[in-house]
């Protein structure tokens, strides 16, 4: 029956308990809607035959209600409406409400993307990961407008207010992976602003975790200013660091994943760039040291060309390092390909 | 009846109905203006809730006696409008228009102090948003308050100016015999609007100044 | 008083109406302070406004036919929402209904000779003319991007034309307060001797909530509107959250007017229905009392729901509760109204023209537009559905089915009243048919949309929502073909339609009291009322003959 029903509203999956629940006052609506709806109508349409006009100044007999019929109509639908809302308002009540067990992620909205922190540092950009069967509360804000956090399958949506943290919380019951939406306007990227919410045994998510808790010691490691222990190419990368700094690279290439007048750099590398022309380059050492020499050249599609030539104000190894520090800037989320922002590869970025 | 004829619209049976719509009208006018500033009062209403310590700070910074005297004046020129209004139920036109001219005078009284207020501020660097350059008061609710001081005092302000010439226009014609002892409504309506624009200031001097 | 004498005649043209006398000239229009000029002026306008409206929506469904660009780039997607809902609500459903047939039948049904303030009547049109025109230059500099909502801090930081277009909808909201002024004064003073209140007609009741809202709530969108300009241009800080500002104050403020102006769209729409199925059911209303104190039941509750549209904007539990508990009384007079329509229909004598099928669209529309609003004031229910194609589907329903139907009935009863002329019946069911039709399938598949979570306002989207998207587009053609017949009889029947007669209805609406085209004076005496409109038990008091005006109640 729920299947059933689910299917024929085009409601997508159910992947907790709670949004088996409002699911559950979905269907009481849609069922009491239609059986009102269709006495109204029935009676409407009987009325149009038994009434229809005989002549054009027929004379009808002057109808006036009593009191019950008021009554009654204000009365039936108020208090079908009160049942409603009895269901509905303690389900609305229980998501402000986290239970103390909850574990916290922080989540920040960002034209366009989504930002996930674990306490302890580890974090991930359009990858939601939570164990299965554990209350997650989720912390969220924004860094620039509004947006608004939003995942189908849960039933569950919050804001992301700039400057301020609004909080909401859900309990996967089903392992899987799940949209996430922006479903507040946030302007040009608001459609692509994707991600992916990765329910996964419990096992499976400590061992995640873990392990990008190692990663996160090893970067603080790699940073740390005696730099004795820091390995050579994270020295090369330091260099391209400065250099890019320097020539100005990060006015128009951000490294945090913003759009800016440039592609961003995180994950650049390997990337599957789309030009302008319609083809598709792979972002590997030879697109991007061309990119430098001859900008014009290769211009990814949505992207203005502007970028001056870096011929002869880089000498080869300063280029190198330039090359070096984009591949470093990875976003910590464990991603199987490629991919720029969330996976949904067939939804066109828009121009 | 000479009035009825002269001052009665072709669509009114009686002046006494006209006059009628004509004072409804106005009083809902008047009730879309106090809901214009409503909404500003209920702003700062909000930030002051959100920022008291700042609110109460940047409003102790201002100069309180400006805002008294401007109290005064701007009582006192209801007062005149009201004689102005009382002259015309008479029929007395240029007592009307005599009236008239000393509120208005008494409204550029008003408006040269408010002036001198504002160049205070300025030099201060008290300024709305992003141009808040004085360190008096710490944080964001400076700004935020100078930004409401500055809307809210700079619409009455500008409802004073749409007084004045309100008041110019009739005291005029008032002066040109254009009304008379058992038709004065326009008198009427241009005196309750600014009986109005005097309100206002009457809840924006304790709200800005005092509290 | 025998009626079938009116009937038999031969429709005749009243010679001396408004549309001749007492001149004809482009420049005796401009200046009018005749309300049925001005209201035919602001009808003209408003369907200019709804005619670009209707052609920004198929834009938009023709880029939605494919889930990635299809003939424009986001910005364009972005640009083209926002001036459909700018122009859909602030040039064409705030203002059509209320100022164009508000404003000619408002004094031909009680009895007056015009409204209060003919001045102030034309200075609204102008304002409103003004209004658009600023708003129209916004979109030719490139238009604003913000969603006709202009949330900040979006809007106080997009790169695009905001402050035109927030100008323009400032402007506009003064057209809307002077004509709802004019409106209360109107009823409360110029209504003929006899007409008590509980005698006024429905549309009039109806007429006079909106008016209430309009004056009530517009200051305060004026205010907020201004508030974003201001910031936008100066960076002022009020809603900038980067300088302490709050920037869900600003929904906060938006909404206390936003809500309520949905109701200066439906309730004016709800006034034609009433009408409407008196009329065609000849029949007197059920619950005359009912219908009229609903209306300004909605129109008080109206200002106490706002806080619905913010279940997600982190508001506390019990806020949310008494919003949704206070926006379900909306839909308690919503159900009242609709009861008392259907129930009119019992014992009646039922005409199944043009108008009373848009009567029968406008029903549909409104029950499940009714219950679909309900069921989002459930609280938990909104929480999936805010901001998604199932509000879309909620509000087009509500705000375009319903509002559009009325205002296609109202078209379509009223024609022969306005012009004299009559509507080409046939072809009238034929497009009813379509719209009605065409609508359902524009937007069934959104509210089935919203269920599968696609957020509104989205350029591009997942292809799993794509065979919906299909559909929508697909109806919203058949739509759009079905408005363009009406378009083209309504004009071919201005100039070579059937002379319409007096009433050709047989209406006992008091608007019909007076021969059609009405004479510039409306009523050459003063008419006595000794009962209320539609009246379909006493015998023979049909309208009067076209040339004489002798008012049949006068006493």
């Amino acid at each position: 029956m729920n299947e059933l029903l689910r299917r024929m509203l085009f409601l997508p999956d159910q992947a907790s308990d709670y949004a088996r629940q409002v699911d559950g006052l979905h269907y009481f609506i849609i069922i009491t809607t239609m059986i009102a709806a269709a006495g109204v109508f029935a009676t409407a349409i009987f009325f149009f035959v038994r009434y229809r006009r005989r002549a054009d100044t027929d004379l009808t007999p002057h109808v006036e209600p009593r009191t019950i019929h008021e009554v009654v109509f204000v009365g039936l639908p108020l208090a079908l409406f009160l049942v409603w809302f009895a269901i509905g308002f303690p389900q609305y009540a229980k998501l402000s409400l986290p239970p103390k067990d909850a574990m916290d992620v922080y989540v920040q909205g960002k034209k366009w993307m989504w930002k996930f922190a674990y306490p302890g540092g580890p974090n991930a950009i359009d990858t939601l990961r939570v164990p299965v069967g554990r209350p997650v509360r989720l912390l969220i804000t924004s860094r620039d407008v509004i947006h608004s956090f939003y995942v189908p399958a849960l039933r569950v949506k919050m804001d992301a207010l700039p400057g301020r943290y609004t909080q909401s919380w859900f309990k996967a019951e089903k392992p899987g992976r799940y949209e996430i939406f922006c479903a507040e306007y946030c302007g040009l990227g608001h459609s692509a602003m994707l991600g992916e919410l990765v329910v996964m045994p419990q096992e499976e998510f400590d061992t995640w975790i873990a392990e990008q808790r190692r990663g996160a010691n090893a970067v603080a490691q790699d940073a740390a200013p005696s730099g004795e222990r820091a390995m050579p190419a994270a020295n090369v990368a330091e260099e391209g660091r400065r250099i890019a700094s320097e020539q100005g690279c990060l006015k128009c290439h951000s490294v945090d994943g913003t759009r800016h007048i440039g592609p961003t750099w995180v994950d650049l590398y390997l990337r599957q760039e789309k030009l302008k022309d319609g083809k598709t380059v792979v972002a590997d050492e030879g697109y991007l040291t061309k990119s430098m020499m001859d900008p014009a050249a290769d211009i990814v599609a949505g992207y203005q060309n502007v970028m001056p030539t870096y011929q002869g104000k880089l000498s080869p190894p300063e280029v190198a390092a330039v090359v070096e520090y984009i591949k470093t800037l990875k976003t910590q989320a464990v991603r199987s390909g490629p991919s720029e922002g969330p996976v949904y590869e067939s939804i066109p970025r828009p121009q | 009846m000479p009035a009825n004829t002269t001052y009665l619209a072709h669509h009114f049976e009686s002046l006494e109905k006209q006059t009628y719509a004509a004072r409804l009208g106005m009083w809902l006018f008047l009730a879309t203006e106090v809901l214009l500033f409503t909404a500003l009062f209920a702003g700062y209403g909000v930030y002051r809730y959100l920022y008291p310590e700042a609110f109460r700070e940047a409003s102790r910074g201002l100069e309180t006696w400006i805002g008294f005297v401007n109290t005064l004046v701007l009582v006192t020129s209801s007062f005149t409008v009201a004689m102005g209004l009382e002259r015309a139920t008479r029929g007395d036109g240029r007592g009307t228009r005599l009236l008239f001219g000393a509120s208005i005078l008494l409204a550029v009284l008003f408006l040269g102090l408010k002036a001198v207020e504002y160049t205070h501020h300025f030099h201060a660097g008290e300024l709305p948003g992003r141009f808040y350059t004085s360190d008096a008061v710490q944080g964001p609710g400076g700004p935020i308050f100078f930004a409401l001081y500055f809307l809210i005092t700079g619409l009455h302000a500008i409802h004073v100016v749409i007084g004045m010439t309100v008041l110019a226009v009739i005291g005029w014609r008032a002066g040109r015999g254009a009304y008379a002892a058992e038709y004065h409504v326009p008198v009427e309506l241009g005196a309750l609007y600014w009986h109005l624009v005097d309100l206002i200031w009457i809840f924006v001097f304790p709200l800005i100044y005092l509290i | 008083m025998n009626p079938s004498l009116a009937r038999s005649e031969v429709p005749v043209w009243n010679p001396r109406n408004y549309l001749n006398s007492p001149e004809t000239g482009l420049k005796s229009w401009l200046l009018t302070q005749d309300h049925k000029r001005i209201g035919v002026m602001f009808l003209v306008a408003t369907t200019i406004a709804f005619a670009l409206g209707g052609v920004f929506a198929l834009l938009i469904r023709i880029e939605l036919l494919t889930p990635g660009p299809t003939i424009m780039s986001a910005q364009t997607y972005n640009r083209m929402f926002t001036l459909h809902g700018v122009v859909m609500i602030f040039l064409f459903m705030i203002p059509a209904i209320p100022s164009g047939f508000g404003n000619f039948l408002v004094p031909l049904m009680i009895g007056a000779k015009d409204v209060a303030f003919p001045k102030l009547n034309l200075l609204s049109f102008y304002v409103y003319v003004a209004g658009a025109l600023i708003a129209l230059f916004g979109m030719i500099q490139g238009g604003a991007d913000t969603g006709w909502t202009f949330y900040t801090p979006y809007s106080t930081t997009t790169i695009t034309k905001v402050v035109p277009v927030l100008l323009g909808a400032f402007i506009l909201g003064f057209s809307s307060i002077l004509t709802g002024l004019n409106f209360i004064v109107t009823t409360h003073t110029m209504r003929a001797p006899g007409l008590h209140w509980t005698r006024l007609p429905l549309f009039v009741w109806s007429i006079y909530a909106t008016s209430v809202i309009q004056i009530l709530a517009t200051p305060v969108l004026g205010m907020s509107l201004l508030l974003v300009a201001v910031e936008h241009a100066f960076g002022w800080g009020i809603f900038d959250p980067a300088r302490g500002g709050d920037p869900v104050l600003f929904q906060h403020f938006f909404w206390f007017y936003s809500h309520p102006a949905v109701y200066i769209m439906v309730l004016p729409a709800m006034a034609v229905i009433s009408e409407v199925v008196c009329a065609f059911s000849r029949k007197n209303i059920f619950g005359y009392k009912a219908v009229a104190y609903s209306s300004l039941g909605i129109a008080f509750v109206g200002f106490f729901t706002w806080g619905h549209h913010m279940f997600v904007s982190g508001q506390s539990a019990f806020n949310g509760g008494v919003f949704g508990v206070l926006s379900m009384f909306v839909g308690i007079f919503t159900a009242i109204k609709v009861f008392n329509w259907t129930a009119t229909l019992y014992r009646g004598s039922i005409l199944f023209a043009t108008p009373f099928a848009y009567f029968v669209g406008f029903l549909f529309f409104l029950v499940f537009g009714g219950m679909t609003g309900i069921a989002l004031a459930t609280v938990s229910l909104d929480v999936h559905w805010h901001d998604t194609y199932f509000i879309v589907a909620h509000f087009h329903f509500i705000m375009v089915g319903a509002t559009l139907m009325a205002f296609l009935a109202a078209l379509h009863y009223w024609f022969p009243k306005i012009a004299g002329k009559r509507l080409p019946e046939g072809w009238g069911l034929v497009a009813a048919v379509m719209i009605i039709l065409g609508f359902n399938f524009t937007f069934i598949p959104q509210f089935l949309l919203g269920n599968e979570g696609m957020p509104r306002r989205y350029f591009s989207y997942p292809e799993k929502f794509w065979p919906l998207n299909v559909a929508s587009t697909a109806g919203a053609s058949v739509l759009a073909l079905g408005l363009v017949i009406v378009l083209v009889y309504t004009l071919v029947a201005l100039k070579w339609g059937p002379i319409a007669g007096s009433n050709p209805w047989n209406s006992r609406g008091f608007e019909w009291d007076t021969p059609s085209p009405p004479p510039p004076e409306n009523y050459e005496t003063t008419p006595v009322y000794t009962h209320g409109p539609h009246q379909y038990d006493l015998p023979g008091v049909e309208t009067p003959p076209a040339a004489t005006p002798e008012p049949k109640h006068a006493s």
